[in-house]
């Protein structure tokens, strides 16, 4: 097992209610890796506990990136949010601490 | 190939206010300086501050620069300086600024001053209707038309480039789309032509890089501990080509990182569809991007594919959504979980008993096993709720479980007013924008 930090490093931010988090891989060779595991219905259910509305995935195989954007996660987002994390700032590196279930090397 | 060199030293109203002088020191060659202090419902904080005194309403940090800049300036440093810092209030921002720099001796300046983003009355003349509908619910504006505080179209580039041909030295906007800061100055330097979609995408990118100010630059990276020397991190430098390409740098000497990581990190930060990145002065594609660096701290990134820009322009308004509080407390020791979830409790319920529930409420126990910080979240739109609850965190000190401390560091909730954020669309032909350049 690997976390998917290991493989990958993110940034993560707001789009008014909605958060963006950008998953990009350490490796290029590695970008094949995260197209198959971060499927959208993963991230949903990773994120199960803030509800998202929809989950969208664009790809950026020229980064090696993966853009997920999550609808309706900061409870109204910008000033309205009650929530500590109002503008998902903490996402993109909650989701590297998922477990992925590839051999270590 | 010839390229201009564009700095930024505030990523937000409440950035170092050091950093635009540093910047300037450590990079003697730099052309243009931008400063970005709007966020998405900064607006509406100005619009408060505008009712009290009709001479405020735009971001007073930036007059602090300005004073931290000006014996640069008198000495004969050249660097123009863009800055949305106008808020709702540009005219007077550049008043206040030409007094600064007055008063510190500067020669003559020319400040521009960019105007028109402001279409509340447009907005509010159609707010009954069925007009200027949410973009991500679409609810029609007439939902919150009795509470519209604010209203502003980003702008694009062309006003700001408008004014340094004719001559400012200083650029002051209101709302303005932040990549645009950054296009500008390039569309002045080489003489694109306002459909070079290509070229102006490539600017774009530089401007979407930087407008964060060290977030390009090893800030929030993923691996932020092993940045070098993030206590003097450095802001970054767009240098921008001819060709619509750029190298995104930082000043020698400084700390923090300028790598592919970093940029790629910032390259995706709050964007949507990556193959239609949409500002006002092109619509991106960053599907063609290649990121390499050429050097330490030097990563250039090229390829940028462009379209024209939508029709509309975005608009950002805001709307009196009552008031909130927040209160914190720190609980310790055994079973601090289930101590904290209780005083949460007690206090939404105490908050019940003493008139209505609160609209919407939301209790956080941040921390594990031994240590938990309680954060109660309370929003309602009567402001007596509020000022009720602001009370009710203080007697948990002594009423509450063995191990509450903290106290003394956190003053007792503050009631603030809810700022809804309605971002819609306007057609272009419906803002007429202005650039007045005047002597100081």
């Amino acid at each position: 097992m690997i976390r998917l930090g290991d493989i990958a490093y993110a940034r993560s931010g707001d789009k008014g209610a909605a958060a963006n988090i950008g998953v990009i891989a350490r490796r290029q060779s590695d970008y094949p890796l995260l197209l198959r595991v971060l499927t959208t219905a993963v991230v949903a259910d990773f994120f199960k506990d803030l509800r998202p509305s929809n989950v969208r995935r664009y790809e950026l195989p020229n980064l090696g990136a993966l853009n997920f954007v999550l609808s309706d996660v900061l409870d109204g987002g910008g000033s309205v949010s009650l929530r500590l994390d109002a503008q998902g700032k903490t996402l993109g590196q909650a989701l590297l601490e998922m477990k992925l279930d590839v051999p270590n090397e | 190939m010839r390229c201009v060199r564009i700095g930024n030293a505030a990523g937000f109203w409440g950035d170092d206010p050091d950093a635009p002088a540093t910047l300037l020191r450590g990079a003697p060659d730099l052309q243009y300086l931008t400063l970005d202090y709007l966020a998405e419902v900064s607006m509406s904080i100005l619009a408060g501050q505008m009712q009290r005194d009709p001479t405020k309403g735009f971001a007073g940090d930036f007059l602090d620069v300005m004073q931290s800049i000006a014996p640069l300036l008198r000495e004969g440093r050249r660097v123009k300086i863009i800055t949305n810092a106008g808020g709702l209030n540009p005219t007077g921002c550049a008043t206040q600024c030409a007094k600064i720099l007055h008063a510190a001796g500067c020669k003559t300046f020319r400040i521009g001053v960019v105007q028109g983003d402001d279409v509340l009355p447009e907005i509010r003349a159609h707010a009954k209707s069925e007009a200027f509908a949410h973009l991500e619910t679409a609810q029609p504006i007439s939902t919150v038309a009795d509470q519209l505080v604010t209203a502003n179209a980003y702008l694009g580039a062309e006003p700001i480039a408008q004014a340094l041909r004719q001559g400012a030295d200083i650029v002051i906007t209101g709302r303005v789309a932040d990549p645009s800061l950054t296009v500008a100055p390039a569309i002045a330097e080489f003489g694109w032509k306002s459909d070079d979609y290509t070229r102006i995408a490539g600017a774009t990118v530089a401007g979407h890089l930087i407008e964060c100010g060290t977030q390009a630059t090893g800030g929030i990276s993923t691996d932020w501990l092993a940045i070098p020397d993030p206590a003097h991190i450095g802001f970054p430098i767009a240098e921008v080509y001819e060709d619509g390409s750029c190298v995104i740098t930082k000043p020698p000497g400084t700390g923090g990182q300028v790598s592919e990581q970093t940029i790629k990190e910032q390259l995706i930060y709050e964007i949507g569809d990556p193959a239609a990145y949409l500002s006002p002065d092109a619509t991106v594609s960053f599907l063609s991007l290649a990121v390499r660096e050429d050097a330490t701290d030097r990563v250039r990134v090229s390829g940028a594919l462009g379209k024209a820009p939508p029709t509309t322009y975005k608009v950002s308004a805001t709307y009196r959504a009552g008031f909130r509080a927040t209160g914190l407390i720190t609980i310790t020791g055994r079973d601090a979980q289930a101590k904290a979830r209780k005083c949460g409790e007690i206090v939404l319920q105490r908050l019940g008993e003493a008139g209505s529930p609160p609209q919407r409420a939301n209790v956080e126990c941040i921390g594990e096993d031994q240590r938990v910080l309680l954060r109660i979240s309370v929003a309602d739109p009567r402001r007596q709720v509020l000022e009720k609850f602001r009370r009710l965190i203080a007697p948990l000190i002594t009423a509450g479980p063995q191990g509450v401390t903290g106290y003394a560091d956190i003053p007792r909730p503050q009631v603030r007013e809810v700022f809804g954020y309605w971002p819609t669309l306007i057609a272009r032909d419906r803002v007429q924008w202005t650039v007045s350049v005047m002597e100081s």
